[in-house]
């Protein structure tokens, strides 16, 4: 092995010693790849195609048949399907910009300011990393009674939006940021309100779109929030109507071209926001080591 | 008005609040009802260590099957999700940054892909007619004669929750550990090249795990979490709950079931809380495994 001459972490050029990475990950991405292929191609089939025997991978005559079907399928059961998309638009843009201010808030206070039971309230939050909203639904429906948020705009975001992973690693980041910055804008008389949103804020741009890509993914999806903590049709959105279109259909497998092009609905936007902000997000990620 | 903003109370209170509120209190309810009957109507009554008592020696479908169930799943895709998230992520890393870029999308995409797009790929894919993808193949080539009703019959149920489950495993853990082993500093490298280190498991051994071990720990709690929130597959993909001979029922259905099907919630409360302190102990076990390789 004398021509061993160690690992080489991020590379510039592509070099042959390269070449056995790329046999592992090119099929372990095809693997990982194909079914969301499968999804796209999917939605777009029209009747034939989806009940095809030998059944065809690839989409071959693309329709919009799949999107107009869900749409109809809406209305006929009494919701417009512009009611559920609208939701969840609303639902989730006001609680990825809610959490985003929460947690960048709650991450400098515990990386900057200093207050009594800061250590535990970080410790007990690192603890709720570890945390299964699954393992409680009970117990927040019954909270979430209690305080009257059943059935509301409310019970479908502030239970998702306090996130104890964002709050972590914008807390991190935060703790990057050296000291001197803020001391001199206090000696120009800034507040740490002022300080917090014109200095930190900015600095902390990665970590915050990082926060907001999180619990997008988590409101964006959530399902039990609509079929538990709200009763009135008008307030669902639209995972809970796609959740329900196999029992709506009656067999799911009539159902297949709507409910592909129901998950592409669900998936795209995910994935262009994780594009669109991957670097951020990587960026942030480097800080995110538990000490 | 933001300039007199300098209590820590502005920045503290609105996140402790919805923490306590939807964490910290559910699961101290949790704790509470565990001890108690409570049936969704009626006040709930005590009944002390009832349900635990009940939960460990007479509630046979969790001795038999949900239990083993959740021990063998957590067991294969915990750790196998996150050495391959840990293996994919060093060789990322050493490819360029472009294709990087790419193979890092595809392989994290999945993860986003939760309940619903999840379950509707792979039923389709394992669809028990001949129309299912899997079917299709394996009668195209002469392996089978009839389809195998593959969701639906309990020696491939589980197997398929631990394909679809690791398929998804490459999640922020992934990402933080490739982030991790980028930010190494090179020179570590070529250090140890001149003090004579050997080969490529050496330098993963004594450089890159130690210089990752934040991220190395991040992951592994990413991936204990992310083991026990995905157990849901298995009433997705099987469309039912119970899921068919209890084959793919983890914890996490048969809290369903007892909650919100049988509407028993002191009892699902009791197996929530043991649900949470298994993930507590399986999480403190490997910090300490990790922690030994300092």
């Amino acid at each position: 092995m004398s021509k061993f001459s160690g690992t080489k972490i991020n590379p510039k050029k592509f070099h042959k010693s390269q070449i056995k990475f790329f046999a592992v990950l090119i099929p372990m991405s095809m693997f990982v790849g194909l079914p969301i292929v499968f999804i796209i191609s999917h939605a777009f089939k029209p009747t034939n195609e989806l009940y095809a025997w030998p059944p065809r991978f690839f989409v071959k005559r693309p329709t919009f048949d799949n999107f107009k079907n869900l749409v109809d399928l809406a209305a006929e059961s009494g919701i417009p399907f512009s009611r559920y998309l609208f939701n969840s638009i609303l639902v989730t843009v006001v609680g990825v910009f809610l959490s985003i201010l929460i947690t960048s808030l709650a991450a400098y206070g515990l990386s900057k300011l200093k207050f009594k039971g800061k250590k535990l309230l970080f410790e007990i939050n690192t603890l709720a990393l570890m945390f299964v909203p699954i393992a409680v639904t009970i117990p927040r429906y019954l909270t979430m009674t209690n305080i009257g948020l059943i059935d509301s705009y409310f019970a479908l975001i502030l239970p998702l939006i306090a996130i104890p992973v964002g709050l972590f690693l914008v807390k991190q980041f935060i703790d990057q940021t050296p000291n001197e910055v803020i001391e001199s804008a206090k000696i120009d008389g800034a507040s740490e309100m002022q300080i917090f949103l014109k200095i930190i804020m900015p600095i902390i741009a990665p970590a915050v779109a990082t926060v907001g890509i999180l619990s997008f993914q988590l409101i964006w999806n959530d399902v039990i929030g609509s079929s538990l903590y709200v009763d009135s049709e008008s307030l669902k959105t639209l995972p809970f109507y796609f959740s329900t279109l196999a029992s709506l259909v009656g067999n799911p497998v009539a159902g297949q071209g709507m409910l592909a092009a129901a998950s592409f609905i669900m998936f795209v936007p995910n994935i262009v926001l994780f594009i669109f902000l991957q670097n951020k997000v990587m960026n942030t990620m480097a800080h995110s080591g538990i000490k | 008005m933001t300039n007199k903003m300098n209590s820590p109370f502005w920045f503290i209170t609105p996140y402790v609040m919805l923490f306590l509120t939807f964490i910290i209190i559910p699961v101290l309810i949790a704790i509470l009802l565990s001890f108690t009957y409570f049936n969704s109507i009626e006040t709930p009554e005590f009944v002390g260590l009832r349900n635990y008592i009940e939960l460990l020696t007479r509630d046979e479908v969790f001795m038999q099957y949900v239990l083993p169930n959740t021990i063998k799943f957590a067991f294969i895709v915990g750790p196998v999700g996150y050495f391959l998230s840990f293996i994919l992520a060093w060789m990322l890393a050493q490819i360029p940054h472009r294709a990087r870029t790419i193979f890092a999308i595809i392989l994290y995409s999945p993860s986003m892909t939760a309940g619903i797009a999840m379950a509707v790929v792979w039923t389709v894919i394992f669809s028990g007619n001949s129309t299912g993808y899997i079917n299709a193949l394996l009668m195209n080539w002469g392996f089978i004669q009839e389809p195998i009703q593959f969701l639906q019959s309990p020696e491939y149920l589980m197997n398929i929750m631990i394909i679809v489950s690791l398929w998804g495993s490459m999640g922020v853990g992934f990402l933080a550990m490739l982030a991790g082993i980028l930010n190494i500093d090179q020179s570590l490298y070529e250090a140890a090249y001149v003090d004579g280190m050997k080969n490529r498991w050496q330098e993963i051994f004594y450089i890159t795990i130690p210089s990752m071990k934040p991220q190395m720990l991040f992951g592994a709690v990413m991936s204990v979490v992310g083991t026990f929130t995905v157990g849901a597959i298995g009433v997705q993909l099987s469309g039912a709950n119970p899921t068919p001979q209890y084959a793919g029922q983890l914890m996490v259905n048969h809290i369903e079931d007892f909650g919100f099907i049988r509407y028993l919630m002191g009892y699902a409360s009791a197996v929530s809380v043991v649900l949470l302190i298994m993930i507590y102990s399986i999480s403190k076990v490997t910090f300490n495994i990790l922690g030994e390789k300092e």
